[in-house]
């Protein structure tokens, strides 16, 4: 009882044809076994055990996917069996979302992603991609204006806990010990899960909120970008300009970089609402939502590196001109790679 | 090709309205039309509270497995070596939860069913609104948007965020917009369903049932006339074909009484089920006649 649980369904013989009164039982039992056929591959293909099912079977399998189709027409028309009626259907529907389904994997759609996809979209959405990096110089330009105008606005920007001592008007020793080093590798692990965890979040966020318009984007970019200004201005008040930019460049290139592009993905698919130009509006939202959806992908993949860099090399690195390189050589990368990368050859998913 | 529904007025029960605005019609490569029924708001709402429960409960229990680890098995508190091991846990539970909240949905949603657990069991799947492929980047883009219309009211309200004032406010409304969003389109999209260009559709699985007519044939003991056979429709013959299906000796008594006083019968008791198979076979093999000459009648009022 229970091997029969784990042993494939035999398809039963059907009952004998002649014995059926009906011309339209006489049909259906004709044809069940191959329906039955049709069912049992199907069922393999929903399970994702394609390898069970036989050599035959899976060369026969557009055959009787066309046949069963066809019996459903003629079925539609001859037949007033409700129940062999419904049953077509739903083989025929779950027939049609196999035969049609998705035909890569997801190392094969991961394939095609990193080999050229990514970057066609990211090149795609160009046009969101500078209103999103304007926006984030504006913020970070503004927050550095607010600050120098009056301190106070620094603590309105950054929460005391983010702040960590890094407080306008601070000792510079203490900001220099926040731009430091750690001892030993111990924790950082954590550190850097911690941060693409948390990082990741914010970039997601700062995509789905494109759905309104791409306005509560913009004031995410602003609102963040303008804490960094607000940071930096602490920094450069104390001489400490550089030191802070080659701390920050080591990630943060990577980072920002992806921030920019979750944020022009969700500015790129708002802007499609509010614009939707020749095509219907839902036409128009689900050309932009899969290519923004392609860049939020990638701006993962940027994360984790982000974190581990956060994590580690800023970490262990500690002058100011190796972490300039190190930043600069990630925005070097990341600039080529989405120049140059060409799009696949064929866009078959 | 016509569709068959379309035939003519019907005494609908509120439950067969509800589904009837739900239908949709797919047309597939072949010319085929293929009837799809859009998920139900309320089951699509259990397939995500279900999904929920089943996250919750992983990820309670993968905490439990990992203090047992680190506190029981190889209890690191006391030696040496215990703080990489704190660490790599630390890392895992960090990256466990944020694969429960974006990954769950996205694997189980690019599988070949595209469904969650949650909702196979409610019998539901994602599907291209334009009948086309399911692509990788539409799962995904319906699944980053999910962020804001799940997570972020959740969080939201688990935090005592409305409770912050005018901003508060404006924030619930906000938000509710995205949760909401599903109960005023006929569809029921949500947003992510909307950016991704995807839908939410039935996928029930239907068993081959018994053929009809393979009873025996008693053409002789029961003959019907033209005159008996056309009171009823194909919607009759559907219901008659649900009873005899279930096989329930009261119901089957009640509808052949039904029967027989409507045709001016009468019948011997305990003849129930062979006058209905009869009855069945006969009425079937008539409408279909009919119907292969382009006579269809939906049921005793047309």
């Amino acid at each position: 009882m229970v091997l029969s649980l784990f042993k494939k369904a035999e398809i039963q013989p059907p009952a004998d044809v002649e014995a059926a009164s009906l011309r339209s039982d006489r049909f259906r039992l004709e044809r069940e076994s191959d329906w039955q056929r049709l069912e049992s591959i199907v069922t393999a293909l929903e399970k994702n055990r394609p390898r069970s099912i036989s050599d035959d079977d899976l060369l026969e399998l557009p055959v009787l996917y066309r046949k069963t189709a066809s019996s459903l027409a003629v079925a539609r028309e001859t037949s007033l069996d409700a129940a062999t009626l419904d049953y077509l259907e739903s083989l025929v529907r779950r027939a049609w979302f196999q035969v049609y389904g998705p035909r890569i994997g997801l190392f094969g759609w991961l394939r095609r992603f990193l080999g050229g996809g990514w970057s066609a979209s990211v090149r795609a959405i160009w046009l969101d991609i500078c209103v999103a990096l304007a926006v984030m110089v504006a913020g970070t330009i503004v927050g550095w204006l607010l600050v120098e105008q009056d301190e106070r606005w620094f603590y309105s920007l950054v929460s005391g806990g983010m702040a960590g001592g890094r407080v306008p008007g601070a000792d510079p020793e203490t900001l220099r010990e926040t731009l430091g080093t750690a001892e030993s590798s111990d924790g950082l692990g954590i550190f850097a899960a911690y941060l693409f965890s948390n990082n990741t979040g914010v970039c997601i966020l700062a995509f789905a909120l494109g759905f309104a318009f791409g306005v509560p984007t913009l004031l995410l970019l602003v609102h963040n970008l303008a804490l960094l200004g607000a940071m930096y201005w602490v920094f450069a008040d104390t001489g400490m300009g550089l030191d802070f930019a080659a701390w920050l460049s080591v990630h943060g290139t990577t980072e920002l970089g992806a921030i920019l592009l979750a944020g022009a993905a969700g500015l790129h698919v708002g802007r499609t609402m509010a614009f939707p130009g020749d095509r219907s509006i839902l036409a128009a939202m689900k050309g932009a939502g899969v290519r923004a959806a392609q860049v939020m992908a990638g701006c993962t993949i940027m994360l984790i590196v982000a974190g581990l860099l956060e994590g580690y090399a800023r970490q262990l690195v500690g002058d100011t001109p190796s972490r300039l390189a190190i930043g600069a050589v990630m925005l070097v990368i990341w600039v080529l790679y989405f120049a140059l990368m060409p799009a696949p050859q064929e866009r078959e998913t | 090709m016509s569709a068959p529904e379309s035939a003519g007025p019907r005494p609908h029960t509120l439950q067969t309205r509800a589904r009837s605005k739900r239908e949709r019609t797919l047309v597939t490569p072949e010319g085929l039309s293929l009837p799809l029924t859009v998920g139900a708001r309320g089951a699509r709402a259990g397939a995500l509270l279900l999904d929920l429960l089943f996250l919750f409960i992983g990820i309670v229990v993968v905490m439990l497995a990992f203090s047992a680890i680190g506190f029981g098995l190889l209890d690191v508190g006391s030696t040496p070596q215990g703080g990489a091991v704190i660490q790599a846990l630390l890392i895992a539970v960090i990256l466990l939860l944020f694969l429960s909240r974006y990954g769950y949905f996205l694997w189980f949603e690019l599988g070949p069913r595209a469904a969650t657990p949650g909702k196979r069991i409610a019998g539901l799947r994602v599907a291209a609104r334009d009948g086309g492929r399911l692509t990788a980047e539409m799962v995904i883009a319906r699944n980053l948007v999910r962020d804001i219309e799940v997570f972020l009211p959740a969080f939201f309200l688990l935090g005592g965020g409305a409770e912050g004032g005018v901003f508060g406010l404006a924030t619930f409304v906000w938000l509710m917009i995205f949760v909401l969003f599903p109960v005023f389109n006929k569809d029921a999209l949500r947003a992510g369903d909307i950016v991704a260009g995807t839908w939410v559709v039935e996928a029930r699985e239907a068993k081959l049932k018994q053929a009809m007519s393979l009873a025996p044939d008693r053409q002789d003991q029961y003959r019907f006339g033209e005159a008996e056979l056309s009171i009823y429709g194909e919607h009759e013959l559907q219901v008659l074909e649900r009873v005899l299906r279930q096989d329930r000796p009261e119901s089957l008594r009640d509808v052949a009484e039904a029967i027989t006083a409507k045709i001016g019968w009468q019948l011997g008791q305990g003849d129930e089920r062979e006058f209905l198979e009869a009855f069945y076979a006969a009425l079937r093999g008539y409408l279909e006649s009919n119907m292969r000459f382009g006579k269809r009648k939906a049921d005793k009022y047309s």
